[in-house]
């Protein structure tokens, strides 16, 4: 269990967080820039000390300003990979990859690094100076480097931002290895809503030094007020699917979601019984009083609607339950209006693309990952 | 012209120990100085700061009359170094080492300082949490990446040392294999009947050196140079 409860002013600036999450598996600090999250991993790291508050990680207080206690950040054990790299110029990878590693009980050594070297793909890189390394490859040894001095928590502070899309490409598979190899809890800091639906099964949201929601991926993203924060492209659904079946002749891979929910989406290239998250974004949703025919769309759910919000201009975002699992559509006010939609109505929505975030589990164990049994999303 | 004789010899070497151990001596302070300077804040910091810096703006031969009050026989610090160490730095070389030291200190300081001031302190808080203490920190992250600023601060004071006059003759004297060194022994052949070729090969050797460290520092800082940037 992640326990915050934390209070900071720099300048004009006010931070103030009182959470509790569980420490496992990729927590993603989501907000704008300015919105605090560097603040708050600095507060983790014991890099920034907080006004007043408590910081404790599976039982283990790391802060806490009533009772005097502050571990200085070589105490903590926490792993920290900045946006920069900050990798030492002065010393090769090898020296780069050993400097914390080095600094640890032999016995607590179990993360080694003829298994980073491997993880990461960097072996060739080690007797390179880090300004001779491309800005992917400076990540990937600055994640080595934290992960060799075996945190108990990995703090990637925006690993990605200074990437151009090409080198993200390249660093995601990665930290996706990370997420599914090593059982270590990530906090994992982004304002791109795609990374954290790819990596995070949880998320803190953070907007103006204020935690704004936190929970499941899924719920939060969903949730019709957070699309100001989580930027109004994005705002839609986020559900769990498993591939049923795989349609050879139209090159399209069948999907159930939730209890009996049907999708059709392009082909997805991993095998029968693969868990994938799906997120289908509000603009990409239209609804039908009747079920239509004759018409393009694959993908034509039934669903009840829960409730109507307003959003911005002429828009609105009617909230539904397709298959028990919740589903957004952004129409315009004169659409509710013409189709009288109302609350407990059932609906047809026509759902006109699906984006495949990332595979939550792979079919070939045949047991269920942690992630999806838990499946609060 | 015929080359240098024992007593120039003796000269030239007396000159590179002086100036060796002048700076050796001083470097560790001179990183605490700079350090001090660069990191840290504390009442009086800017006459701290002007203190250091003195040796440059004052007359030379005040410096040395001022180490001669203090560090003469009868000087509070002359007294207690001869009663309780037993060492005696007036009319000695130890003394004329101190002499340099004092004169090529701004220079050392303000070298180190510039290129500590320099290092990304981020580097420092990545080392922090890869688990090294603030001394460990200094020693692997902080002292490498100055290493330019240490190297041109060191050669700068050594070639200030070499050419220290004023400051030395006043409190050292002018004793030869004590403290007659280049500048010392040039400016006595000047005074004599017939020195005035033994004092041009002592400046031209004194050139020759000076524009050997210069040298060997420019080769070093590329080293380090290229080692940083890989």
């Amino acid at each position: 269990m992640l326990e915050l409860s934390l209070r900071k002013r720099l300048g004009e600036f006010a931070f103030a967080a009182d959470v509790r999450l569980p420490s496992q598996g990729v927590l993603a600090l989501f907000g704008r820039s300015g919105a605090g999250k560097t603040t708050l991993v600095n507060m983790l790291a014991g890099l920034l000390r907080p006004d007043s508050g408590r910081i404790s990680i599976a039982g283990r207080t790391l802060f806490d300003s009533a009772a005097g206690i502050d571990l200085p950040p070589e105490r903590r054990r926490i792993g920290y990979v900045f946006q920069e790299g900050r990798l030492f110029p002065h010393l090769d990878v090898r020296a780069n990859l050993l400097y914390g590693h080095r600094r640890i009980p032999a016995e607590d050594r179990r993360i080694r690094l003829p298994e980073i070297l491997q993880l990461l793909g960097i072996g060739h890189l080690l007797g390179r100076r880090p300004a001779n390394l491309s800005g992917g490859e400076k990540q990937r040894v600055a994640i080595g480097r934290a992960l060799l001095t075996n945190p108990r928590l990995l703090l990637l502070d925006e690993p990605l931002a200074a990437l151009d899309a090409e080198r993200k490409a390249e660093i995601l598979p990665f930290i996706e290895r990370l997420r599914d190899e090593l059982s270590l809890p990530i906090v994992y800091v982004s304002h791109d809503p795609a990374e954290v639906l790819r990596l995070a099964e949880r998320v803190l949201l953070l907007d103006h030094g204020r935690v704004a929601a936190s929970g499941a991926v899924g719920d939060v993203f969903g949730r019709p007020e957070l699309q100001r924060l989580v930027g109004a492209a994005e705002a839609g659904a986020v559900m769990n699917a498993r591939i049923e079946r795989q349609d050879e002749v139209y090159q399209l891979t069948h999907l159930s979601f939730g209890e009996g929910g049907r999708l059709v989406v392009a082909r997805v290239e991993s095998p029968v019984g693969s868990g994938l998250r799906l997120s289908i974004r509000a603009r990409d949703v239209s609804l039908a009083r009747v079920r239509p025919s004759g018409v393009s769309i694959l993908n034509i759910l039934p669903a009840r609607v829960l409730a109507v919000h307003p959003a911005e201009g002429p828009y609105r975002d009617v909230e539904m339950l397709s298959a028990g699992v919740p589903l957004w559509a952004r129409v315009t006010a004169r659409s509710v209006s013409d189709l009288g939609i109302g609350v407990g109505d059932e609906i047809h929505a026509l759902v006109k693309a699906v984006s495949i975030d990332r595979q939550t589990f792979a079919a070939r164990t045949g047991a269920a990952s942690p992630d999806v049994a838990s499946g609060g999303d | 012209m015929l080359p240098p004789n024992d007593v120039e010899w003796e000269a030239v070497r007396l000159s590179l120990k002086v100036a060796l151990v002048s700076v050796a001596a001083s470097l560790p302070l001179g990183i605490a100085v700079a350090w001090l300077m660069a990191r840290s804040r504390f009442p009086g910091k800017t006459l701290f700061e002007a203190l250091v810096h003195l040796p440059l703006v004052v007359p030379p031969v005040v410096v040395g009359y001022v180490l001669l009050l203090l560090f003469g026989r009868r000087g509070p610090l002359g007294a207690w170094l001869h009663d309780h160490l037993g060492i005696t730095l007036i009319f000695t070389w130890k003394g004329a080492a101190l002499a340099a030291a004092v004169m090529g200190f701004p220079l050392l300081v303000q070298a180190i300082r510039l290129s500590l001031e320099a290092v990304d302190r981020k580097l420092e808080a990545a080392a922090r949490t890869l688990g090294a203490g603030p001394f460990g920190v200094f020693l692997t992250i902080t002292l490498p990446l100055t290493l330019p600023g240490i190297l041109v601060g060191s050669v700068l004071a050594f070639a200030r040392s070499l050419g220290e006059f004023g400051a030395t003759i006043i409190f050292v004297g002018n004793i030869p294999g004590q403290t007659r060194t280049i500048p010392i022994a040039i400016y006595t052949l000047t005074q004599e009947p017939g020195g005035e070729l033994a004092a041009l090969r002592l400046s031209l050797i004194a050139i020759a050196l000076a524009l050997m460290a210069l040298v060997a520092s420019e080769i070093l800082a590329r080293r380090i140079h290229a080692r940083g940037r890989g």
